[in-house]
């Protein structure tokens, strides 16, 4: 054990509490002293108990895998919970995740987004029969290696790192960025769900889909699960300018879908 | 007063809430969820090993059925499951995996031909059959005969979850986000709903609707340390209690994990383990072989708690500043291994502790996991004594797990449970008896009691403050309900515990004042819930003067068949009283498919009952005659303990297997 004296760390949090008439963003500074194997989720934790009750933020699983507690960390989106204080200096200015609807303080309402970029996506297995048939039965097999592939996709947890740190949704709020576009990914790969390119040509064939990133993969740098975000959007770019030229040639097949596009 | 009317109503939108709210939607039932955080973040999410299911499709899950799942499952949980529902459950576990590998589940896959595992400490090669390729595979965990855990990596509960949420979207299933239930509403022992406080604008609804299901987990939270989730708080069985009605079961059954990693409490997976983890002292020697020969680090999670407990009180701990601990070790499964299927453990290592697993060995320490205990229900999922109120998952205790859940049973139960319930609801909703039959004056009343109860929080100067009070809770659960419990103690917790709960009626939320988003309120009334819980759960302890399964009396050693052979009853009929009232629920031998016995693991430690002997008689001499009669292991069991009556209609067929194919067996027939 060393005997070198905690830090004392200077937490520096954006408040704004929208509910309180007359309440105006500011910034409230704490001093905690650091204590070993202090995470961020230690830190707030003891400020709200000890300091300031008032004090709003999210956190579920405090483990790195509900996706909760996304904040910029000085600056930078991040999981709270997970982020351990020996790695930051000894001034931490926690911000919420810009973007999303604010509740309160840290506490952020994506689920709401989530809920609708999940909704516009579409972001379940179709099948043309709903239910399976019986359940009795053995399952469809399912080759080994993409079994694997489909859950390294599926591993995202919906935090909104990648929605924090995307240029493109600060000019366009209707880009369903990268977790949006991770998501059609992972079907695309899902031998089990029905849909061609082109019903996903549909959800993301443009500037509010795959056309849309301007490439500054962000995302990629502060996604949590380390998710390949950069190269499954360039491969459904490719995948999807494909796919429109081909709707071009086959103009018949472009009218039918343009009865089914969503109003703009 | 926003009174929303809906046909049910589902509080919690984990695994089961979700499964429940699916199945009632397409039985044409319109649902409502009401969920603390986005569904999507429930707890379900942190469930990493895996779903328990026969299907027999890996080699070492070969020649596995339903009659050893039964076994392993009523083993597990020390007699004291209702033997019913652990065959109601152990039949459709299959049918659910299938049906959420429909929804997308991806699960690992069996890969034919030959691969190397660790079975203990030694590499063995396995040879996987060609017509399973491509098959849901499975790994091996604690207190089961074949390896039977089916999983997605290490994120089973978070693949399981996420496809789960996905199709209640596809289902326009209505979610109510950051909606927290704060009592039932019910009427002539009807309950028709709950009143909700939105935890964003502090605004109080009444939900009414025709049945009204909990799912609200467990609660682990009333621990210092625990593996659960901080949400995990134990709120659902309290407004149950709270009712004066409703009754939970068991509540002194508390699950602790063999490895969670010390200090924080996260858990890593039984799957280090199932794929040949060791547990090794501190002079790095493996113990567990010394106390279980047989199972060694795989038998059920409260005997290997149990032996790591006890050899640290040999001296053999690690000692740190957090206190004695032991090693997880996986360094043997390989880099390879740990990085694909163990991923979620390698992350926890990294960003919690600073090591690498693969190199290093875990610091781990047993720590609270999982509540047995729950809403006491009937095997349809609702209440005993509630009507229309009913609970499933965690949540509940319907009882398949009794003293001792096994790993991979709990995901698992939270669909089976979830898909079955809501067709009893479904059931229920479609008979005149479920019409809503409640005025709006008798809603106001519950809903204005909240409202004052807030009120009060809020505007009570000087009173007591909740963290203090919520912190002396954890710590008495934590130092006197523990693995190992004795009468002194748990005396002394349900004295101080009682104190708690008379001081907690003075909570005042002094510095915080919103009543809309408002922590510190959100701490008052909780604490006030939560206190209620532990009571339940000390008490119960207190009361139970043997040991079974995770509840372990150090002044009563022994399983006593003969005394208590019965579930425990707890209900708060009066506001006013300061303690549970607790009465017994006779669990019958006579009924019993699988009389109790030796669990194969553990202590051989037992009070025998004379029925014990007497029903195994009368099962051997059944099976036997069946036997010489040529009758298959479906027609046995049926003789045994009939069940399939129990189950909803859809659900009762037989599953499929490699080695039970449907053509076949009607070729036999």
């Amino acid at each position: 054990m060393s005997d070198t004296k905690p830090r004392k760390l200077k937490i520096n949090i954006l408040r704004y509490d929208p509910h309180i008439k007359g309440d105006e963003p500011h910034i409230d500074t704490f001093e905690i002293e650091e204590a070993p194997g202090m995470t961020l989720f230690i830190v707030l934790n003891d400020i709200r108990e000890h300091h300031d009750a008032s004090l709003k933020f999210d956190f579920v699983c405090r483990a790195g895998i509900c996706g909760s507690c996304g904040m910029l960390i000085n600056g930078k989106p991040g999981l709270a919970c997970s982020t351990l204080t020996s790695r930051l200096p000894d001034e931490i200015n926690l911000a919420p995740l810009p973007f999303f609807e604010l509740i309160g303080d840290l506490s952020i309402y994506n689920g709401k987004w989530m809920r609708g970029m999940n909704e516009r996506l579409e972001t379940w297995i179709h099948h043309k029969e709903k239910e399976l048939r019986d359940i009795d039965r053995i399952e469809e097999p399912m080759d080994p290696d993409l079994a694997e592939e489909i859950y390294e996709l599926d591993r995202c947890i919906e935090c909104g790192c990648c929605i924090a740190g995307c240029g493109t949704i600060q000019m366009n709020e209707n880009f369903v960025g990268a977790v949006g576009l991770n998501k059609i990914a992972r079907y695309r790969l899902d031998p089990r769900d029905e849909r061609t390119d082109a019903d996903y040509y549909e959800l993301i064939g443009d500037e509010n889909g795959v056309f849309g990133c301007m490439t500054l993969l962000g995302c990629e740098d502060v996604c949590p699960k380390k998710l390949p975000l950069q190269s499954k959007i360039a491969y459904m770019r490719r995948q999807m300018v494909k796919t429109g030229l081909n709707n071009n040639i086959r103009k018949c097949n472009c009218l039918q879908h343009e009865e089914k596009m969503p109003e703009h | 007063m926003n009174i929303i009317y809906t046909d049910v109503l589902v509080v919690g939108g984990g695994l089961a809430g979700l499964r429940v709210a699916t199945g009632v939607q397409e039985r044409g039932h319109h649902t409502i969820v009401l969920t603390l955080v986005p569904p999507k973040r429930s707890h379900s999410a942190a469930a990493q090993g895996g779903m328990q299911a026969s299907l027999g499709n890996c080699a070492m899950g070969w020649g596995d059925n339903e009659d050893i799942h039964f076994e392993d499952t009523v083993k597990g949980s020390d007699w004291g499951a209702d033997q019913q529902v652990v065959r109601m459950f152990v039949n459709t576990a299959p049918k659910a995996i299938r049906q959420l590998t429909h929804y997308g589940v991806p699960w690992n896959r069996v890969r034919k031909g030959k691969h190397e595992s660790i079975i203990n400490a030694e590499k063995v090669v396995i040879e996987e059959k060609e017509e399973a390729h491509g098959l849901i595979t499975a790994r091996d965990f604690g207190g089961t005969k074949k390896w039977r855990t089916c999983y997605t990596s290490d994120g089973t509960g978070h693949s399981m979850l996420y496809a789960m949420d996905n199709k209640a979207h596809e289902d326009r299933v209505e979610i109510h986000e950051r909606m927290e239930a704060l009592s039932l509403i019910h009427h002539h022992g009807r309950c028709y709903g709950v009143v909700a406080r939105n935890l964003m604008s502090g605004e109080i609804v009444a939900y009414i609707a025709k049945a009204t299901t909990i799912a609200t987990g467990g609660y682990g939270r009333i621990y210092e340390v625990s593996t659960n989730a901080i949400i995990c708080q134990g709120t659902g069985q309290a407004i149950a209690l709270e009712s004066g009605i409703a009754t939970l079961g068991n509540m002194e059954a508390v699950q602790f994990h063999p490895t969670a990693i010390v200090p924080v409490g996260i858990l890593t997976t039984e799957g280090c383990r199932g794929d040949g983890g060791l547990l090794r002292d501190v002079d790095g020697y493996r113990f567990m072989p010394d106390y279980e020969p047989e199972k060694k680090e795989l038998a059920s999670r409260d005997v290997v708690s149990r032996r790591m407990i006890e050899h640290i009180r040999k001296g053999k701990g690690v000692p740190s500043r957090y206190g004695d601990h032991l090693w997880l070790d996986i360094t043997i499964l390989g880099r390879k291994h740990i990085e694909k299927n163990l991923r979620e453990v390698k992350d926890i290592c990294e960003n919690f502790l600073g090591i690498d697993p693969a190199v290093d060995w875990i610091p781990v320490r047993p720590t609270q996991h999982y509540s047995m205990g729950g809403i006491r229900t009937k095997h349809t999922g609702e209440s005993q004594t509630l009507k229309g109120l009913y609970a499933c998952g965690e949540a509940a205790c319907w009882d398949m797990h009794g003293f001792n859940r096994l790993g991979g049973n709990s995901v698992s139960e939270t669909v089976v449970s979830g898909m079955l319930v809501a067709e009893y609801i479904s059931d229920f909703c479609d008979s005149p008896q479920s019409h809503i039959g409640i005025s709006t004056g008798a809603i106001e009343v519950f809903v204005e009691a909240e409202k004052e109860k807030i009120h009060r929080l809020l505007n009570n100067e000087g009173g007591e403050d909740a963290y203090v009070l919520r912190r002396a809770m954890e710590k008495i659960m934590m130092e006197k309900v523990g693995i190992f419990r004795n009468g002194k103690d748990l005396q002394d917790a349900v004295e101080q515990l009682e104190q708690l709960h008379i001081r907690s009626k003075n909570i005042g939320v002094f510095r915080s004042k919103s009543y809309a988003a408002n922590p510190a309120l959100v701490v008052a009334y909780r604490t006030q819930k939560m206190i209620k819980v532990a009571l339940t759960v000390a008490y119960g302890a207190l009361l139970r003067t043997e040991s079974r399964g995770a509840h372990a009396r150090e002044d009563y050693p022994m399983r006593d068949d003969i005394n208590w052979l019965k579930r425990t009853i707890t209900s708060w009929p009066d506001p006013e009283q300061t303690l549970p009232t607790v009465t017994y629920e006779p669990i019958d031998i006579m009924d019993m498919e699988l009389p109790p016995g030796w669990r194969g693991y553990g202590k051989k430690n037992i009070i025998e009952n004379p029925d014990s002997a007497i029903q195994q008689a009368k099962i051997d001499a059944i099976r036997n005659e069946l036997l010489k009669k040529g009758a298959d292991r479906f027609a046995i069991q049926k003789a045994l303990m009939p069940y399939e009556h129990l189950l909803p209609e859809r659900y009762r067929g037989r599953n499929e297997r490699l080695y039970e194919r449907f053509d076949e067996q009607k070729d036999d027939q």
